[in-house]
C-alpha cells in the first residue's frame, strides 16, 4: 500500500536519513522505533511532503507520490495526525473534523466519528484546542478518518498521555485497523507498538538497521529498551 | 464644553473609525494569510478613489455602481501583482515584501501625480444623501452616517465570512498553521490570491466612500496607512475583531481628544500604542497563535 523506497533526507549539510526502505501492506499497521534523532519524524514528514530536502521514492498503492506537493498527497489518501496533534485553536472542534476535504469512498460519516467519540459531538462547538490532551489525539485520528486516508501517519500518539488514555488509544487504532485502515506509526514506547502493530522497524542515526515482529520484541525488550535510552 | 461640537466629533470620529476599519481589516486578512505587511494599502485605498472619479469622469457611472465596481477592478490589479511579484518572494525575508509595496506605493502616487496633479480632485456626494440631519443643536452630513453605517456592515459581513463558512475556516486554518493546512489536503496557494484580492478590494471599497468627503488626491493615503498602521498594532496582527474593534475606538478616541485640544488626535493614538506595545505586545486581541 505505502513503499517508500532509498529515502534519503537532510537539514542542511547533515544527512537526517540514508536510504531508508519499508513498506506498508494493506491493512498493516508498523511502527517506526528508534531513540529521539533516530530520523522517526523526519520520515513521516518526508512521506507527507512536508520535508523538500529528500531523494529517493514513495508510493502509494502503486501511485508515485514523489514530486507531489502535501496538499495533493492528501487527496491521494494520506492521513497525517502530528506529534504535536496539529489542533486548531481558531476553528471549533466540528470546524477540525470538516476541514481537511473528504478523498476516499472508505471516509467515515461525521455521525460515525460522534459516535465513536462522544466527547467530540459534547464539545463540538469549543475550540480545538479546549480540549484535554488525549482528546485532542483522539480529534486528530478521527479528522485522518473523517477525511478518509487510505494510510494514516501518525507520530508518536502515546506522547504525554496518561496510561488510562494509551489504552483508548490502543483500543482506537485496533479499531481502525480492523476497519482495514493501513496505518504508519511512530512510537517511543514499545508495549504499546507490541500491542497494536504487526511489524517494527528500528531506525538508528538515519538508517533502518533492523526489522522485527512482535515475538522478537517481546523477546529482547530489555535489549531494545536499553538502545533506545528508556 | 459645548455638547453640539462633543456629539459632532463623536461621530466624526466614527467616520475616521469607519476607514479605520476597513483598511485594517483588509490588512490582517493579507497578513494573516500571505504574512505580507501590505505597505502598498494606503495607495490601494487612493486607487479606489481614483477609480471612481474615472468611472465618473470618463463613462458617466456614478457612486453606487462605483462602489461595486471600483473594488472589483482594483481587486483584479491586485490579483496580478500577487501572481505576478508577491508571489516569489514568500519564504523569502520580509523584507523584500517591505521594499516591493512600498515601492508599489511610490509607483502609484507618483503615476497618479503625473496625470491628475497634486491638489487632487473633487468627487460630488451622491444626491441622495446629500442633506444634513440634525444631531441635536447641530446638523449632520447625512453621507457621513452612511459611511459608518456602511462600513459597519461590511465589517459584519466579512465577519460572517471568515467565521461561518468554508472560505473562512480555511483562511483561519492557514493563518494558524499554514504547512499543517497543506498536509491536511488544502491548497493554500491557491487561496492566497482570493484572500489578497478581497483585502485590497477592502481597501478600495473604503477610498471610494472617502472620495466624497475628502479630496481624490494622489497622496490621500499616505497619512492614513500610518495611522492605520498603529490601528492594526493595536488590535493585534492578523485577529479580525482587534482591527474592527480597535479601529472604531481610536477613531472616537482621537476625535474627542481633540475636543480638549486639537494637537492631541494623533498623538492619543500613538500613547496607546506605546502602552499596548508596553503591556500586551501582541495586541489587544492578538494571540500568540495568530501573531
Amino acid at each position: 500500500m505505502l513503499e517508500v523506497q532509498n529515502l534519503t533526507a537532510w537539514y542542511g549539510q547533515a544527512h537526517a536519513l540514508r536510504e531508508v526502505s519499508f513498506e506498508v501492506k494493506e491493512g498493516e499497521l508498523i511502527t517506526l522505533v528508534g531513540r529521539n534523532g533516530a530520523g522517526k519524524s523526519t520520515t513521516l514528514r518526508c512521506v507527507m511532503g512536508l520535508h523538500p530536502q529528500m531523494s529517493g521514492r514513495i508510493r502509494l498503492g502503486g501511485r508515485d507520490l514523489t514530486g507531489l506537493e502535501a496538499h495533493e498527497r492528501a487527496h491521494a489518501g494520506l492521513g497525517y495526525v502530528p506529534d504535536d496533534r496539529g489542533i486548531y485553536a481558531t476553528l471549533t472542534v466540528e470546524e477540525n473534523l470538516m476541514l481537511p476535504p473528504q478523498v476516499g469512498t472508505t471516509h467515515w460519516p461525521l455521525e460515525r466519528v460522534y459516535k465513536a467519540f462522544p466527547v467530540l459531538r459534547e464539545r463540538r462547538r469549543h475550540p480545538g484546542t479546549k480540549l484535554s490532551g488525549g482528546e485532542q489525539q483522539a480529534l486528530s485520528i478521527a479528522r485522518a478518518l473523517r477525511m478518509g486516508a487510505k494510510v494514516v501517519l501518525l507520530d508518536e500518539p502515546t506522547e504525554g498521555l496518561a496510561p488510562v488514555l494509551v489504552q483508548q488509544l490502543r483500543d482506537i487504532l485496533l479499531e481502525a485497523k480492523h476497519d482495514g485502515l493501513t496505518m504508519l506509526l511512530v512510537e517511543q514506547n514499545l508495549r504499546f507498538a507490541m500491542a497494536v502493530a504487526d511489524r517494527h522497524y528500528l531506525l538508528a542515526e538515519g538508517t533502518v538497521v533492523q526489522t522485527f515482529g512482535n515475538a522478537e520484541i517481546a523477546a529482547r525488550e530489555h535489549e531494545l529498551l536499553r538502545h533506545l535510552g528508556v | 464644553m459645548d455638547l453640539g461640537y462633543v456629539s459632532v466629533q463623536l461621530f466624526n470620529g466614527l467616520v475616521n473609525g469607519a476607514f479605520y476599519a476597513l483598511l485594517s481589516l483588509g490588512l490582517a486578512i493579507i497578513f494573516g494569510v500571505l504574512r505580507v505587511v501590505n505597505f502598498a494599502h494606503g495607495a490601494v485605498y487612493m486607487l479606489g478613489a481614483f477609480a471612481a472619479y474615472l468611472l465618473l469622469q470618463q463613462f458617466g457611472i456614478g457612486f453606487w455602481p462605483a462602489l461595486v465596481l471600483a473594488p472589483i477592478g482594483v481587486a483584479l490589479l491586485g490579483i496580478v501583482v500577487e501572481r505576478l511579484l508577491l508571489r516569489r518572494l514568500y519564504g523569502l525575508d520580509p523584507l523584500y515584501n517591505f521594499l516591493l509595496t512600498f515601492g508599489l506605493t511610490l509607483f502609484l502616487q507618483d503615476a497618479m501625480r503625473l496625470r491628475f496633479g497634486i491638489q487632487g480632485q473633487p468627487y460630488p456626494t451622491p444626491d441622495e444623501l446629500a442633506a444634513s440631519v440634525a444631531l441635536g443643536p447641530v446638523s449632520y452630513p447625512v453621507y457621513r452616517l452612511f459611511v459608518i453605517a456602511f462600513s459597519l456592515l461590511v465589517c459584519v459581513v466579512t465577519w460572517y465570512v471568515i467565521e461561518r463558512t468554508r472560505l473562512g475556516m480555511v483562511v483561519r486554518a492557514a493563518t494558524e498553521r499554514a504547512e499543517l493546512t497543506r498536509a491536511l489536503g488544502i491548497d493554500v496557494d491557491r487561496w492566497v490570491t482570493a484572500v489578497f484580492a478581497i483585502g485590497v478590494a477592502l481597501a478600495a471599497l473604503a477610498g471610494v466612500l472617502a472620495a466624497p468627503m475628502r479630496n481624490v488626491a494622489p497622496l490621500m493615503g499616505s497619512e492614513l496607512i500610518i495611522l492605520t498602521f498603529a490601528v492594526v498594532v493595536i488590535g493585534g496582527l492578523g485577529s479580525i475583531v482587534g482591527a474592527v474593534t480597535a479601529g472604531f475606538l481610536i477613531g472616537v478616541l482621537a476625535s474627542l481628544g481633540a475636543v480638549f485640544n486639537p494637537a492631541f488626535e494623533n498623538v492619543i493614538v500613538f500613547a496607546l500604542m506605546a502602552v499596548v506595545l508596553l503591556l500586551r505586545p501582541a495586541g489587544l486581541f492578538g494571540s500568540r497563535e495568530a501573531a
